[in-house]
């Protein structure tokens, strides 16, 4: 019986997909510590609107961008930590043995932690729908927002499943976590970047790249159809899971060959 | 008898601490990373009509990273009391520990003295960025002795859960709840700025008294003195009370 390419992805995706929802801890911190961010952040920060040139009426609507970068930091860390577990029990020694390919794999793994992405998205736009904010770009952009919470979801995987499969190590995954974490509190998650009066705080949020992932989503949610932003943000996007998609398949290559 | 056993536990764990740079640098990094955040990303915020820290945002975000790392340094302990259950070392203290109210009281040592080192490298670079302190010798003596107070119940807490647990899964246990408790405080302004429900939350939280008499004692008008040192002694001796059941629960598993 000869399987397709799509029947080996398909089951690996279904197979990550799975072993997510079997772990409480990789389903409920994904989904819910980024909810609480927000709750913190947009109820402590709501007098920030009265700031001359805010650009939102309320801070919920302004920071809701900012569970769905949170959701993708959580994708890195599960694809990784799952892919770097299949190295560290000899899983992916005994899937070299089958006529499986590198890149089978590689989407297999990224495909569940897409699945994952959307269920996330979609939980946050609901809660944010729940609690009074609505898209100013109206139905067509929560399409745009849940192709772009896709993205990032399959960009930062890569770069999570290459860390994975350079190292073999969970805990060298795990420990990604703070860098992303500090890349995305660097950023203008918190106030728009005209705001910010800290110069050289100011400069590192306009070189770092996370601040248009944000502003891409923020722009679909307050503003409406900001071209520019959302050209930055998809851009960023695309080169991010690119270059990780191009390094986790090098990676991947190597660590079959030792197998 | 008790203080040998104390001062073994506390040497070996800040001996792992300060020789184990994955275990010190982010109880020293995630601090600063926070002032820094926080304090350069939200300065902005000094302007939004009431707000009225005289000291400016710098000061007002540093008294809550020194609670926060107070509160952290606690917790991070009790990932290393939970780490030495799931190794099994700590079964072994247990069986050649002659007093075992020594092992909480050690660890308790070791997440004072590992405070004090991040307590002291957030100072200086809160002071080298400008940080304006309006209080005097005394008010920060009462500042420090909070967050001492707030690290000495934070870890016994932490304490209490590894022992009652006894797996690293336990870390988003002890983690979650001081991460909660702390952050539904008046964090990023005053409490008179608070609106909806995070007011009503901020106001009924205990940790919002320590955080404003906090802001207080830096600014040199000491203000809820009394409440603040209520809830830390409060809380410090409750979670005494809770880890050592907590080792009483890890005797009776074996």
């Amino acid at each position: 019986m000869t399987e397709s390419f799509s029947d080996h992805v398909l089951t690996l995706a279904a197979r990550s997909v799975v072993r997510t929802v079997r772990q409480p801890a990789n389903v409920v911190f994904p989904f819910v510590f980024p909810l609480l961010l927000l709750a913190v952040n947009a109820g402590g920060l709501n007098s920030a609107t009265k700031l001359p040139g805010f650009p939102a009426d309320t801070y919920v609507a302004f920071a809701l961008a900012i569970p769905f970068i949170q959701g993708a930091l959580f994708a890195t860390m599960n694809a990784g930590t799952d892919l770097a577990r299949d190295i560290q029990t000899g899983f992916l020694n005994r899937l070299a043995l089958t006529p499986l390919k590198g890149v089978e794999l590689l989407a297999g793994q990224l495909g569940g932690i897409a699945a994952m992405g959307v269920a996330q998205a979609l939980v946050y736009l609901a809660v944010g729908l729940l609690v009074g904010v609505r898209l100013a770009s109206g139905p067509a952009g929560a399409v745009v927002l849940l192709l772009f919470a896709i993205l990032i979801s399959i960009g930062f995987g890569a770069l999570g499943a290459f860390a994975a499969l350079r190292t073999g190590s969970g805990e060298a995954v795990q420990s990604l976590f703070p860098v992303f974490f500090v890349f995305l509190f660097l950023s203008s998650m918190s106030l728009p970047r005209n705001l910010i009066e800290t110069t050289w705080f100011r400069t590192v949020a306009t070189v770092n790249p996370v601040s248009y992932l944000v502003e891409a989503i923020r722009s679909l949610i307050i503003i409406g159809w900001d071209l520019e932003a959302l050209a930055l943000g998809f851009g960023i996007a695309l080169a991010i899971t690119v270059v990780a998609l191009f390094l986790a398949s090098r990676a991947l290559r190597t660590r079959l060959a030792r197998a | 008898m008790r203080l040998a056993v104390a001062h073994g536990v506390a040497w070996r764990t800040l001996h792992n601490v300060f020789t184990n740079p994955s275990l010190l640098i982010p109880s020293l990094v995630f601090p600063l990373f926070f002032f820094v955040a926080f304090a350069g990303g939200l300065s902005q915020v000094r302007n939004v009509p009431g707000f009225d820290f005289p000291l400016g945002y710098t000061a007002f975000q540093f008294v809550f990273v020194l609670l926060q790392s107070a509160a952290f340094g606690g917790v991070f302990t009790g990932f290393g009391i939970a780490r030495d259950f799931e190794s099994g070392f700590a079964r072994r203290l247990l069986v050649a520990a002659p007093n075992r109210a020594g092992i909480v009281l050690g660890y308790a040592a070791a997440a004072l003295v590992r405070w004090l080192v991040t307590a002291a490298v957030v100072t200086a670079v809160a002071l080298l960025v400008g940080m304006q302190v309006g209080g005097s010798r005394v008010d920060l003596v009462g500042l420090y002795t909070l967050a001492l107070l707030l690290n000495l119940a934070a870890v016994l807490w932490a304490a209490g859960v590894a022992m009652r647990l006894r797996t690293m899964q336990a870390g988003p246990v002890m983690q979650m709840p001081v991460f909660l408790i702390l952050f539904f405080a008046p964090v990023y302004v005053p409490l008179a700025l608070l609106q909806g429900w995070i007011h009503v939350v901020a106001t009924a939280n205990p940790i919002t008294r320590v955080l404003e008499a906090g802001r207080g004692f830096l600014a040199g008008s000491p203000t809820e003195v009394g409440a603040a040192f209520a809830v830390v002694i409060g809380l410090a001796v409750g979670f005494s009370v809770w880890a050592l059941r907590g080792l009483r629960s890890a005797e009776a598993a074996g």
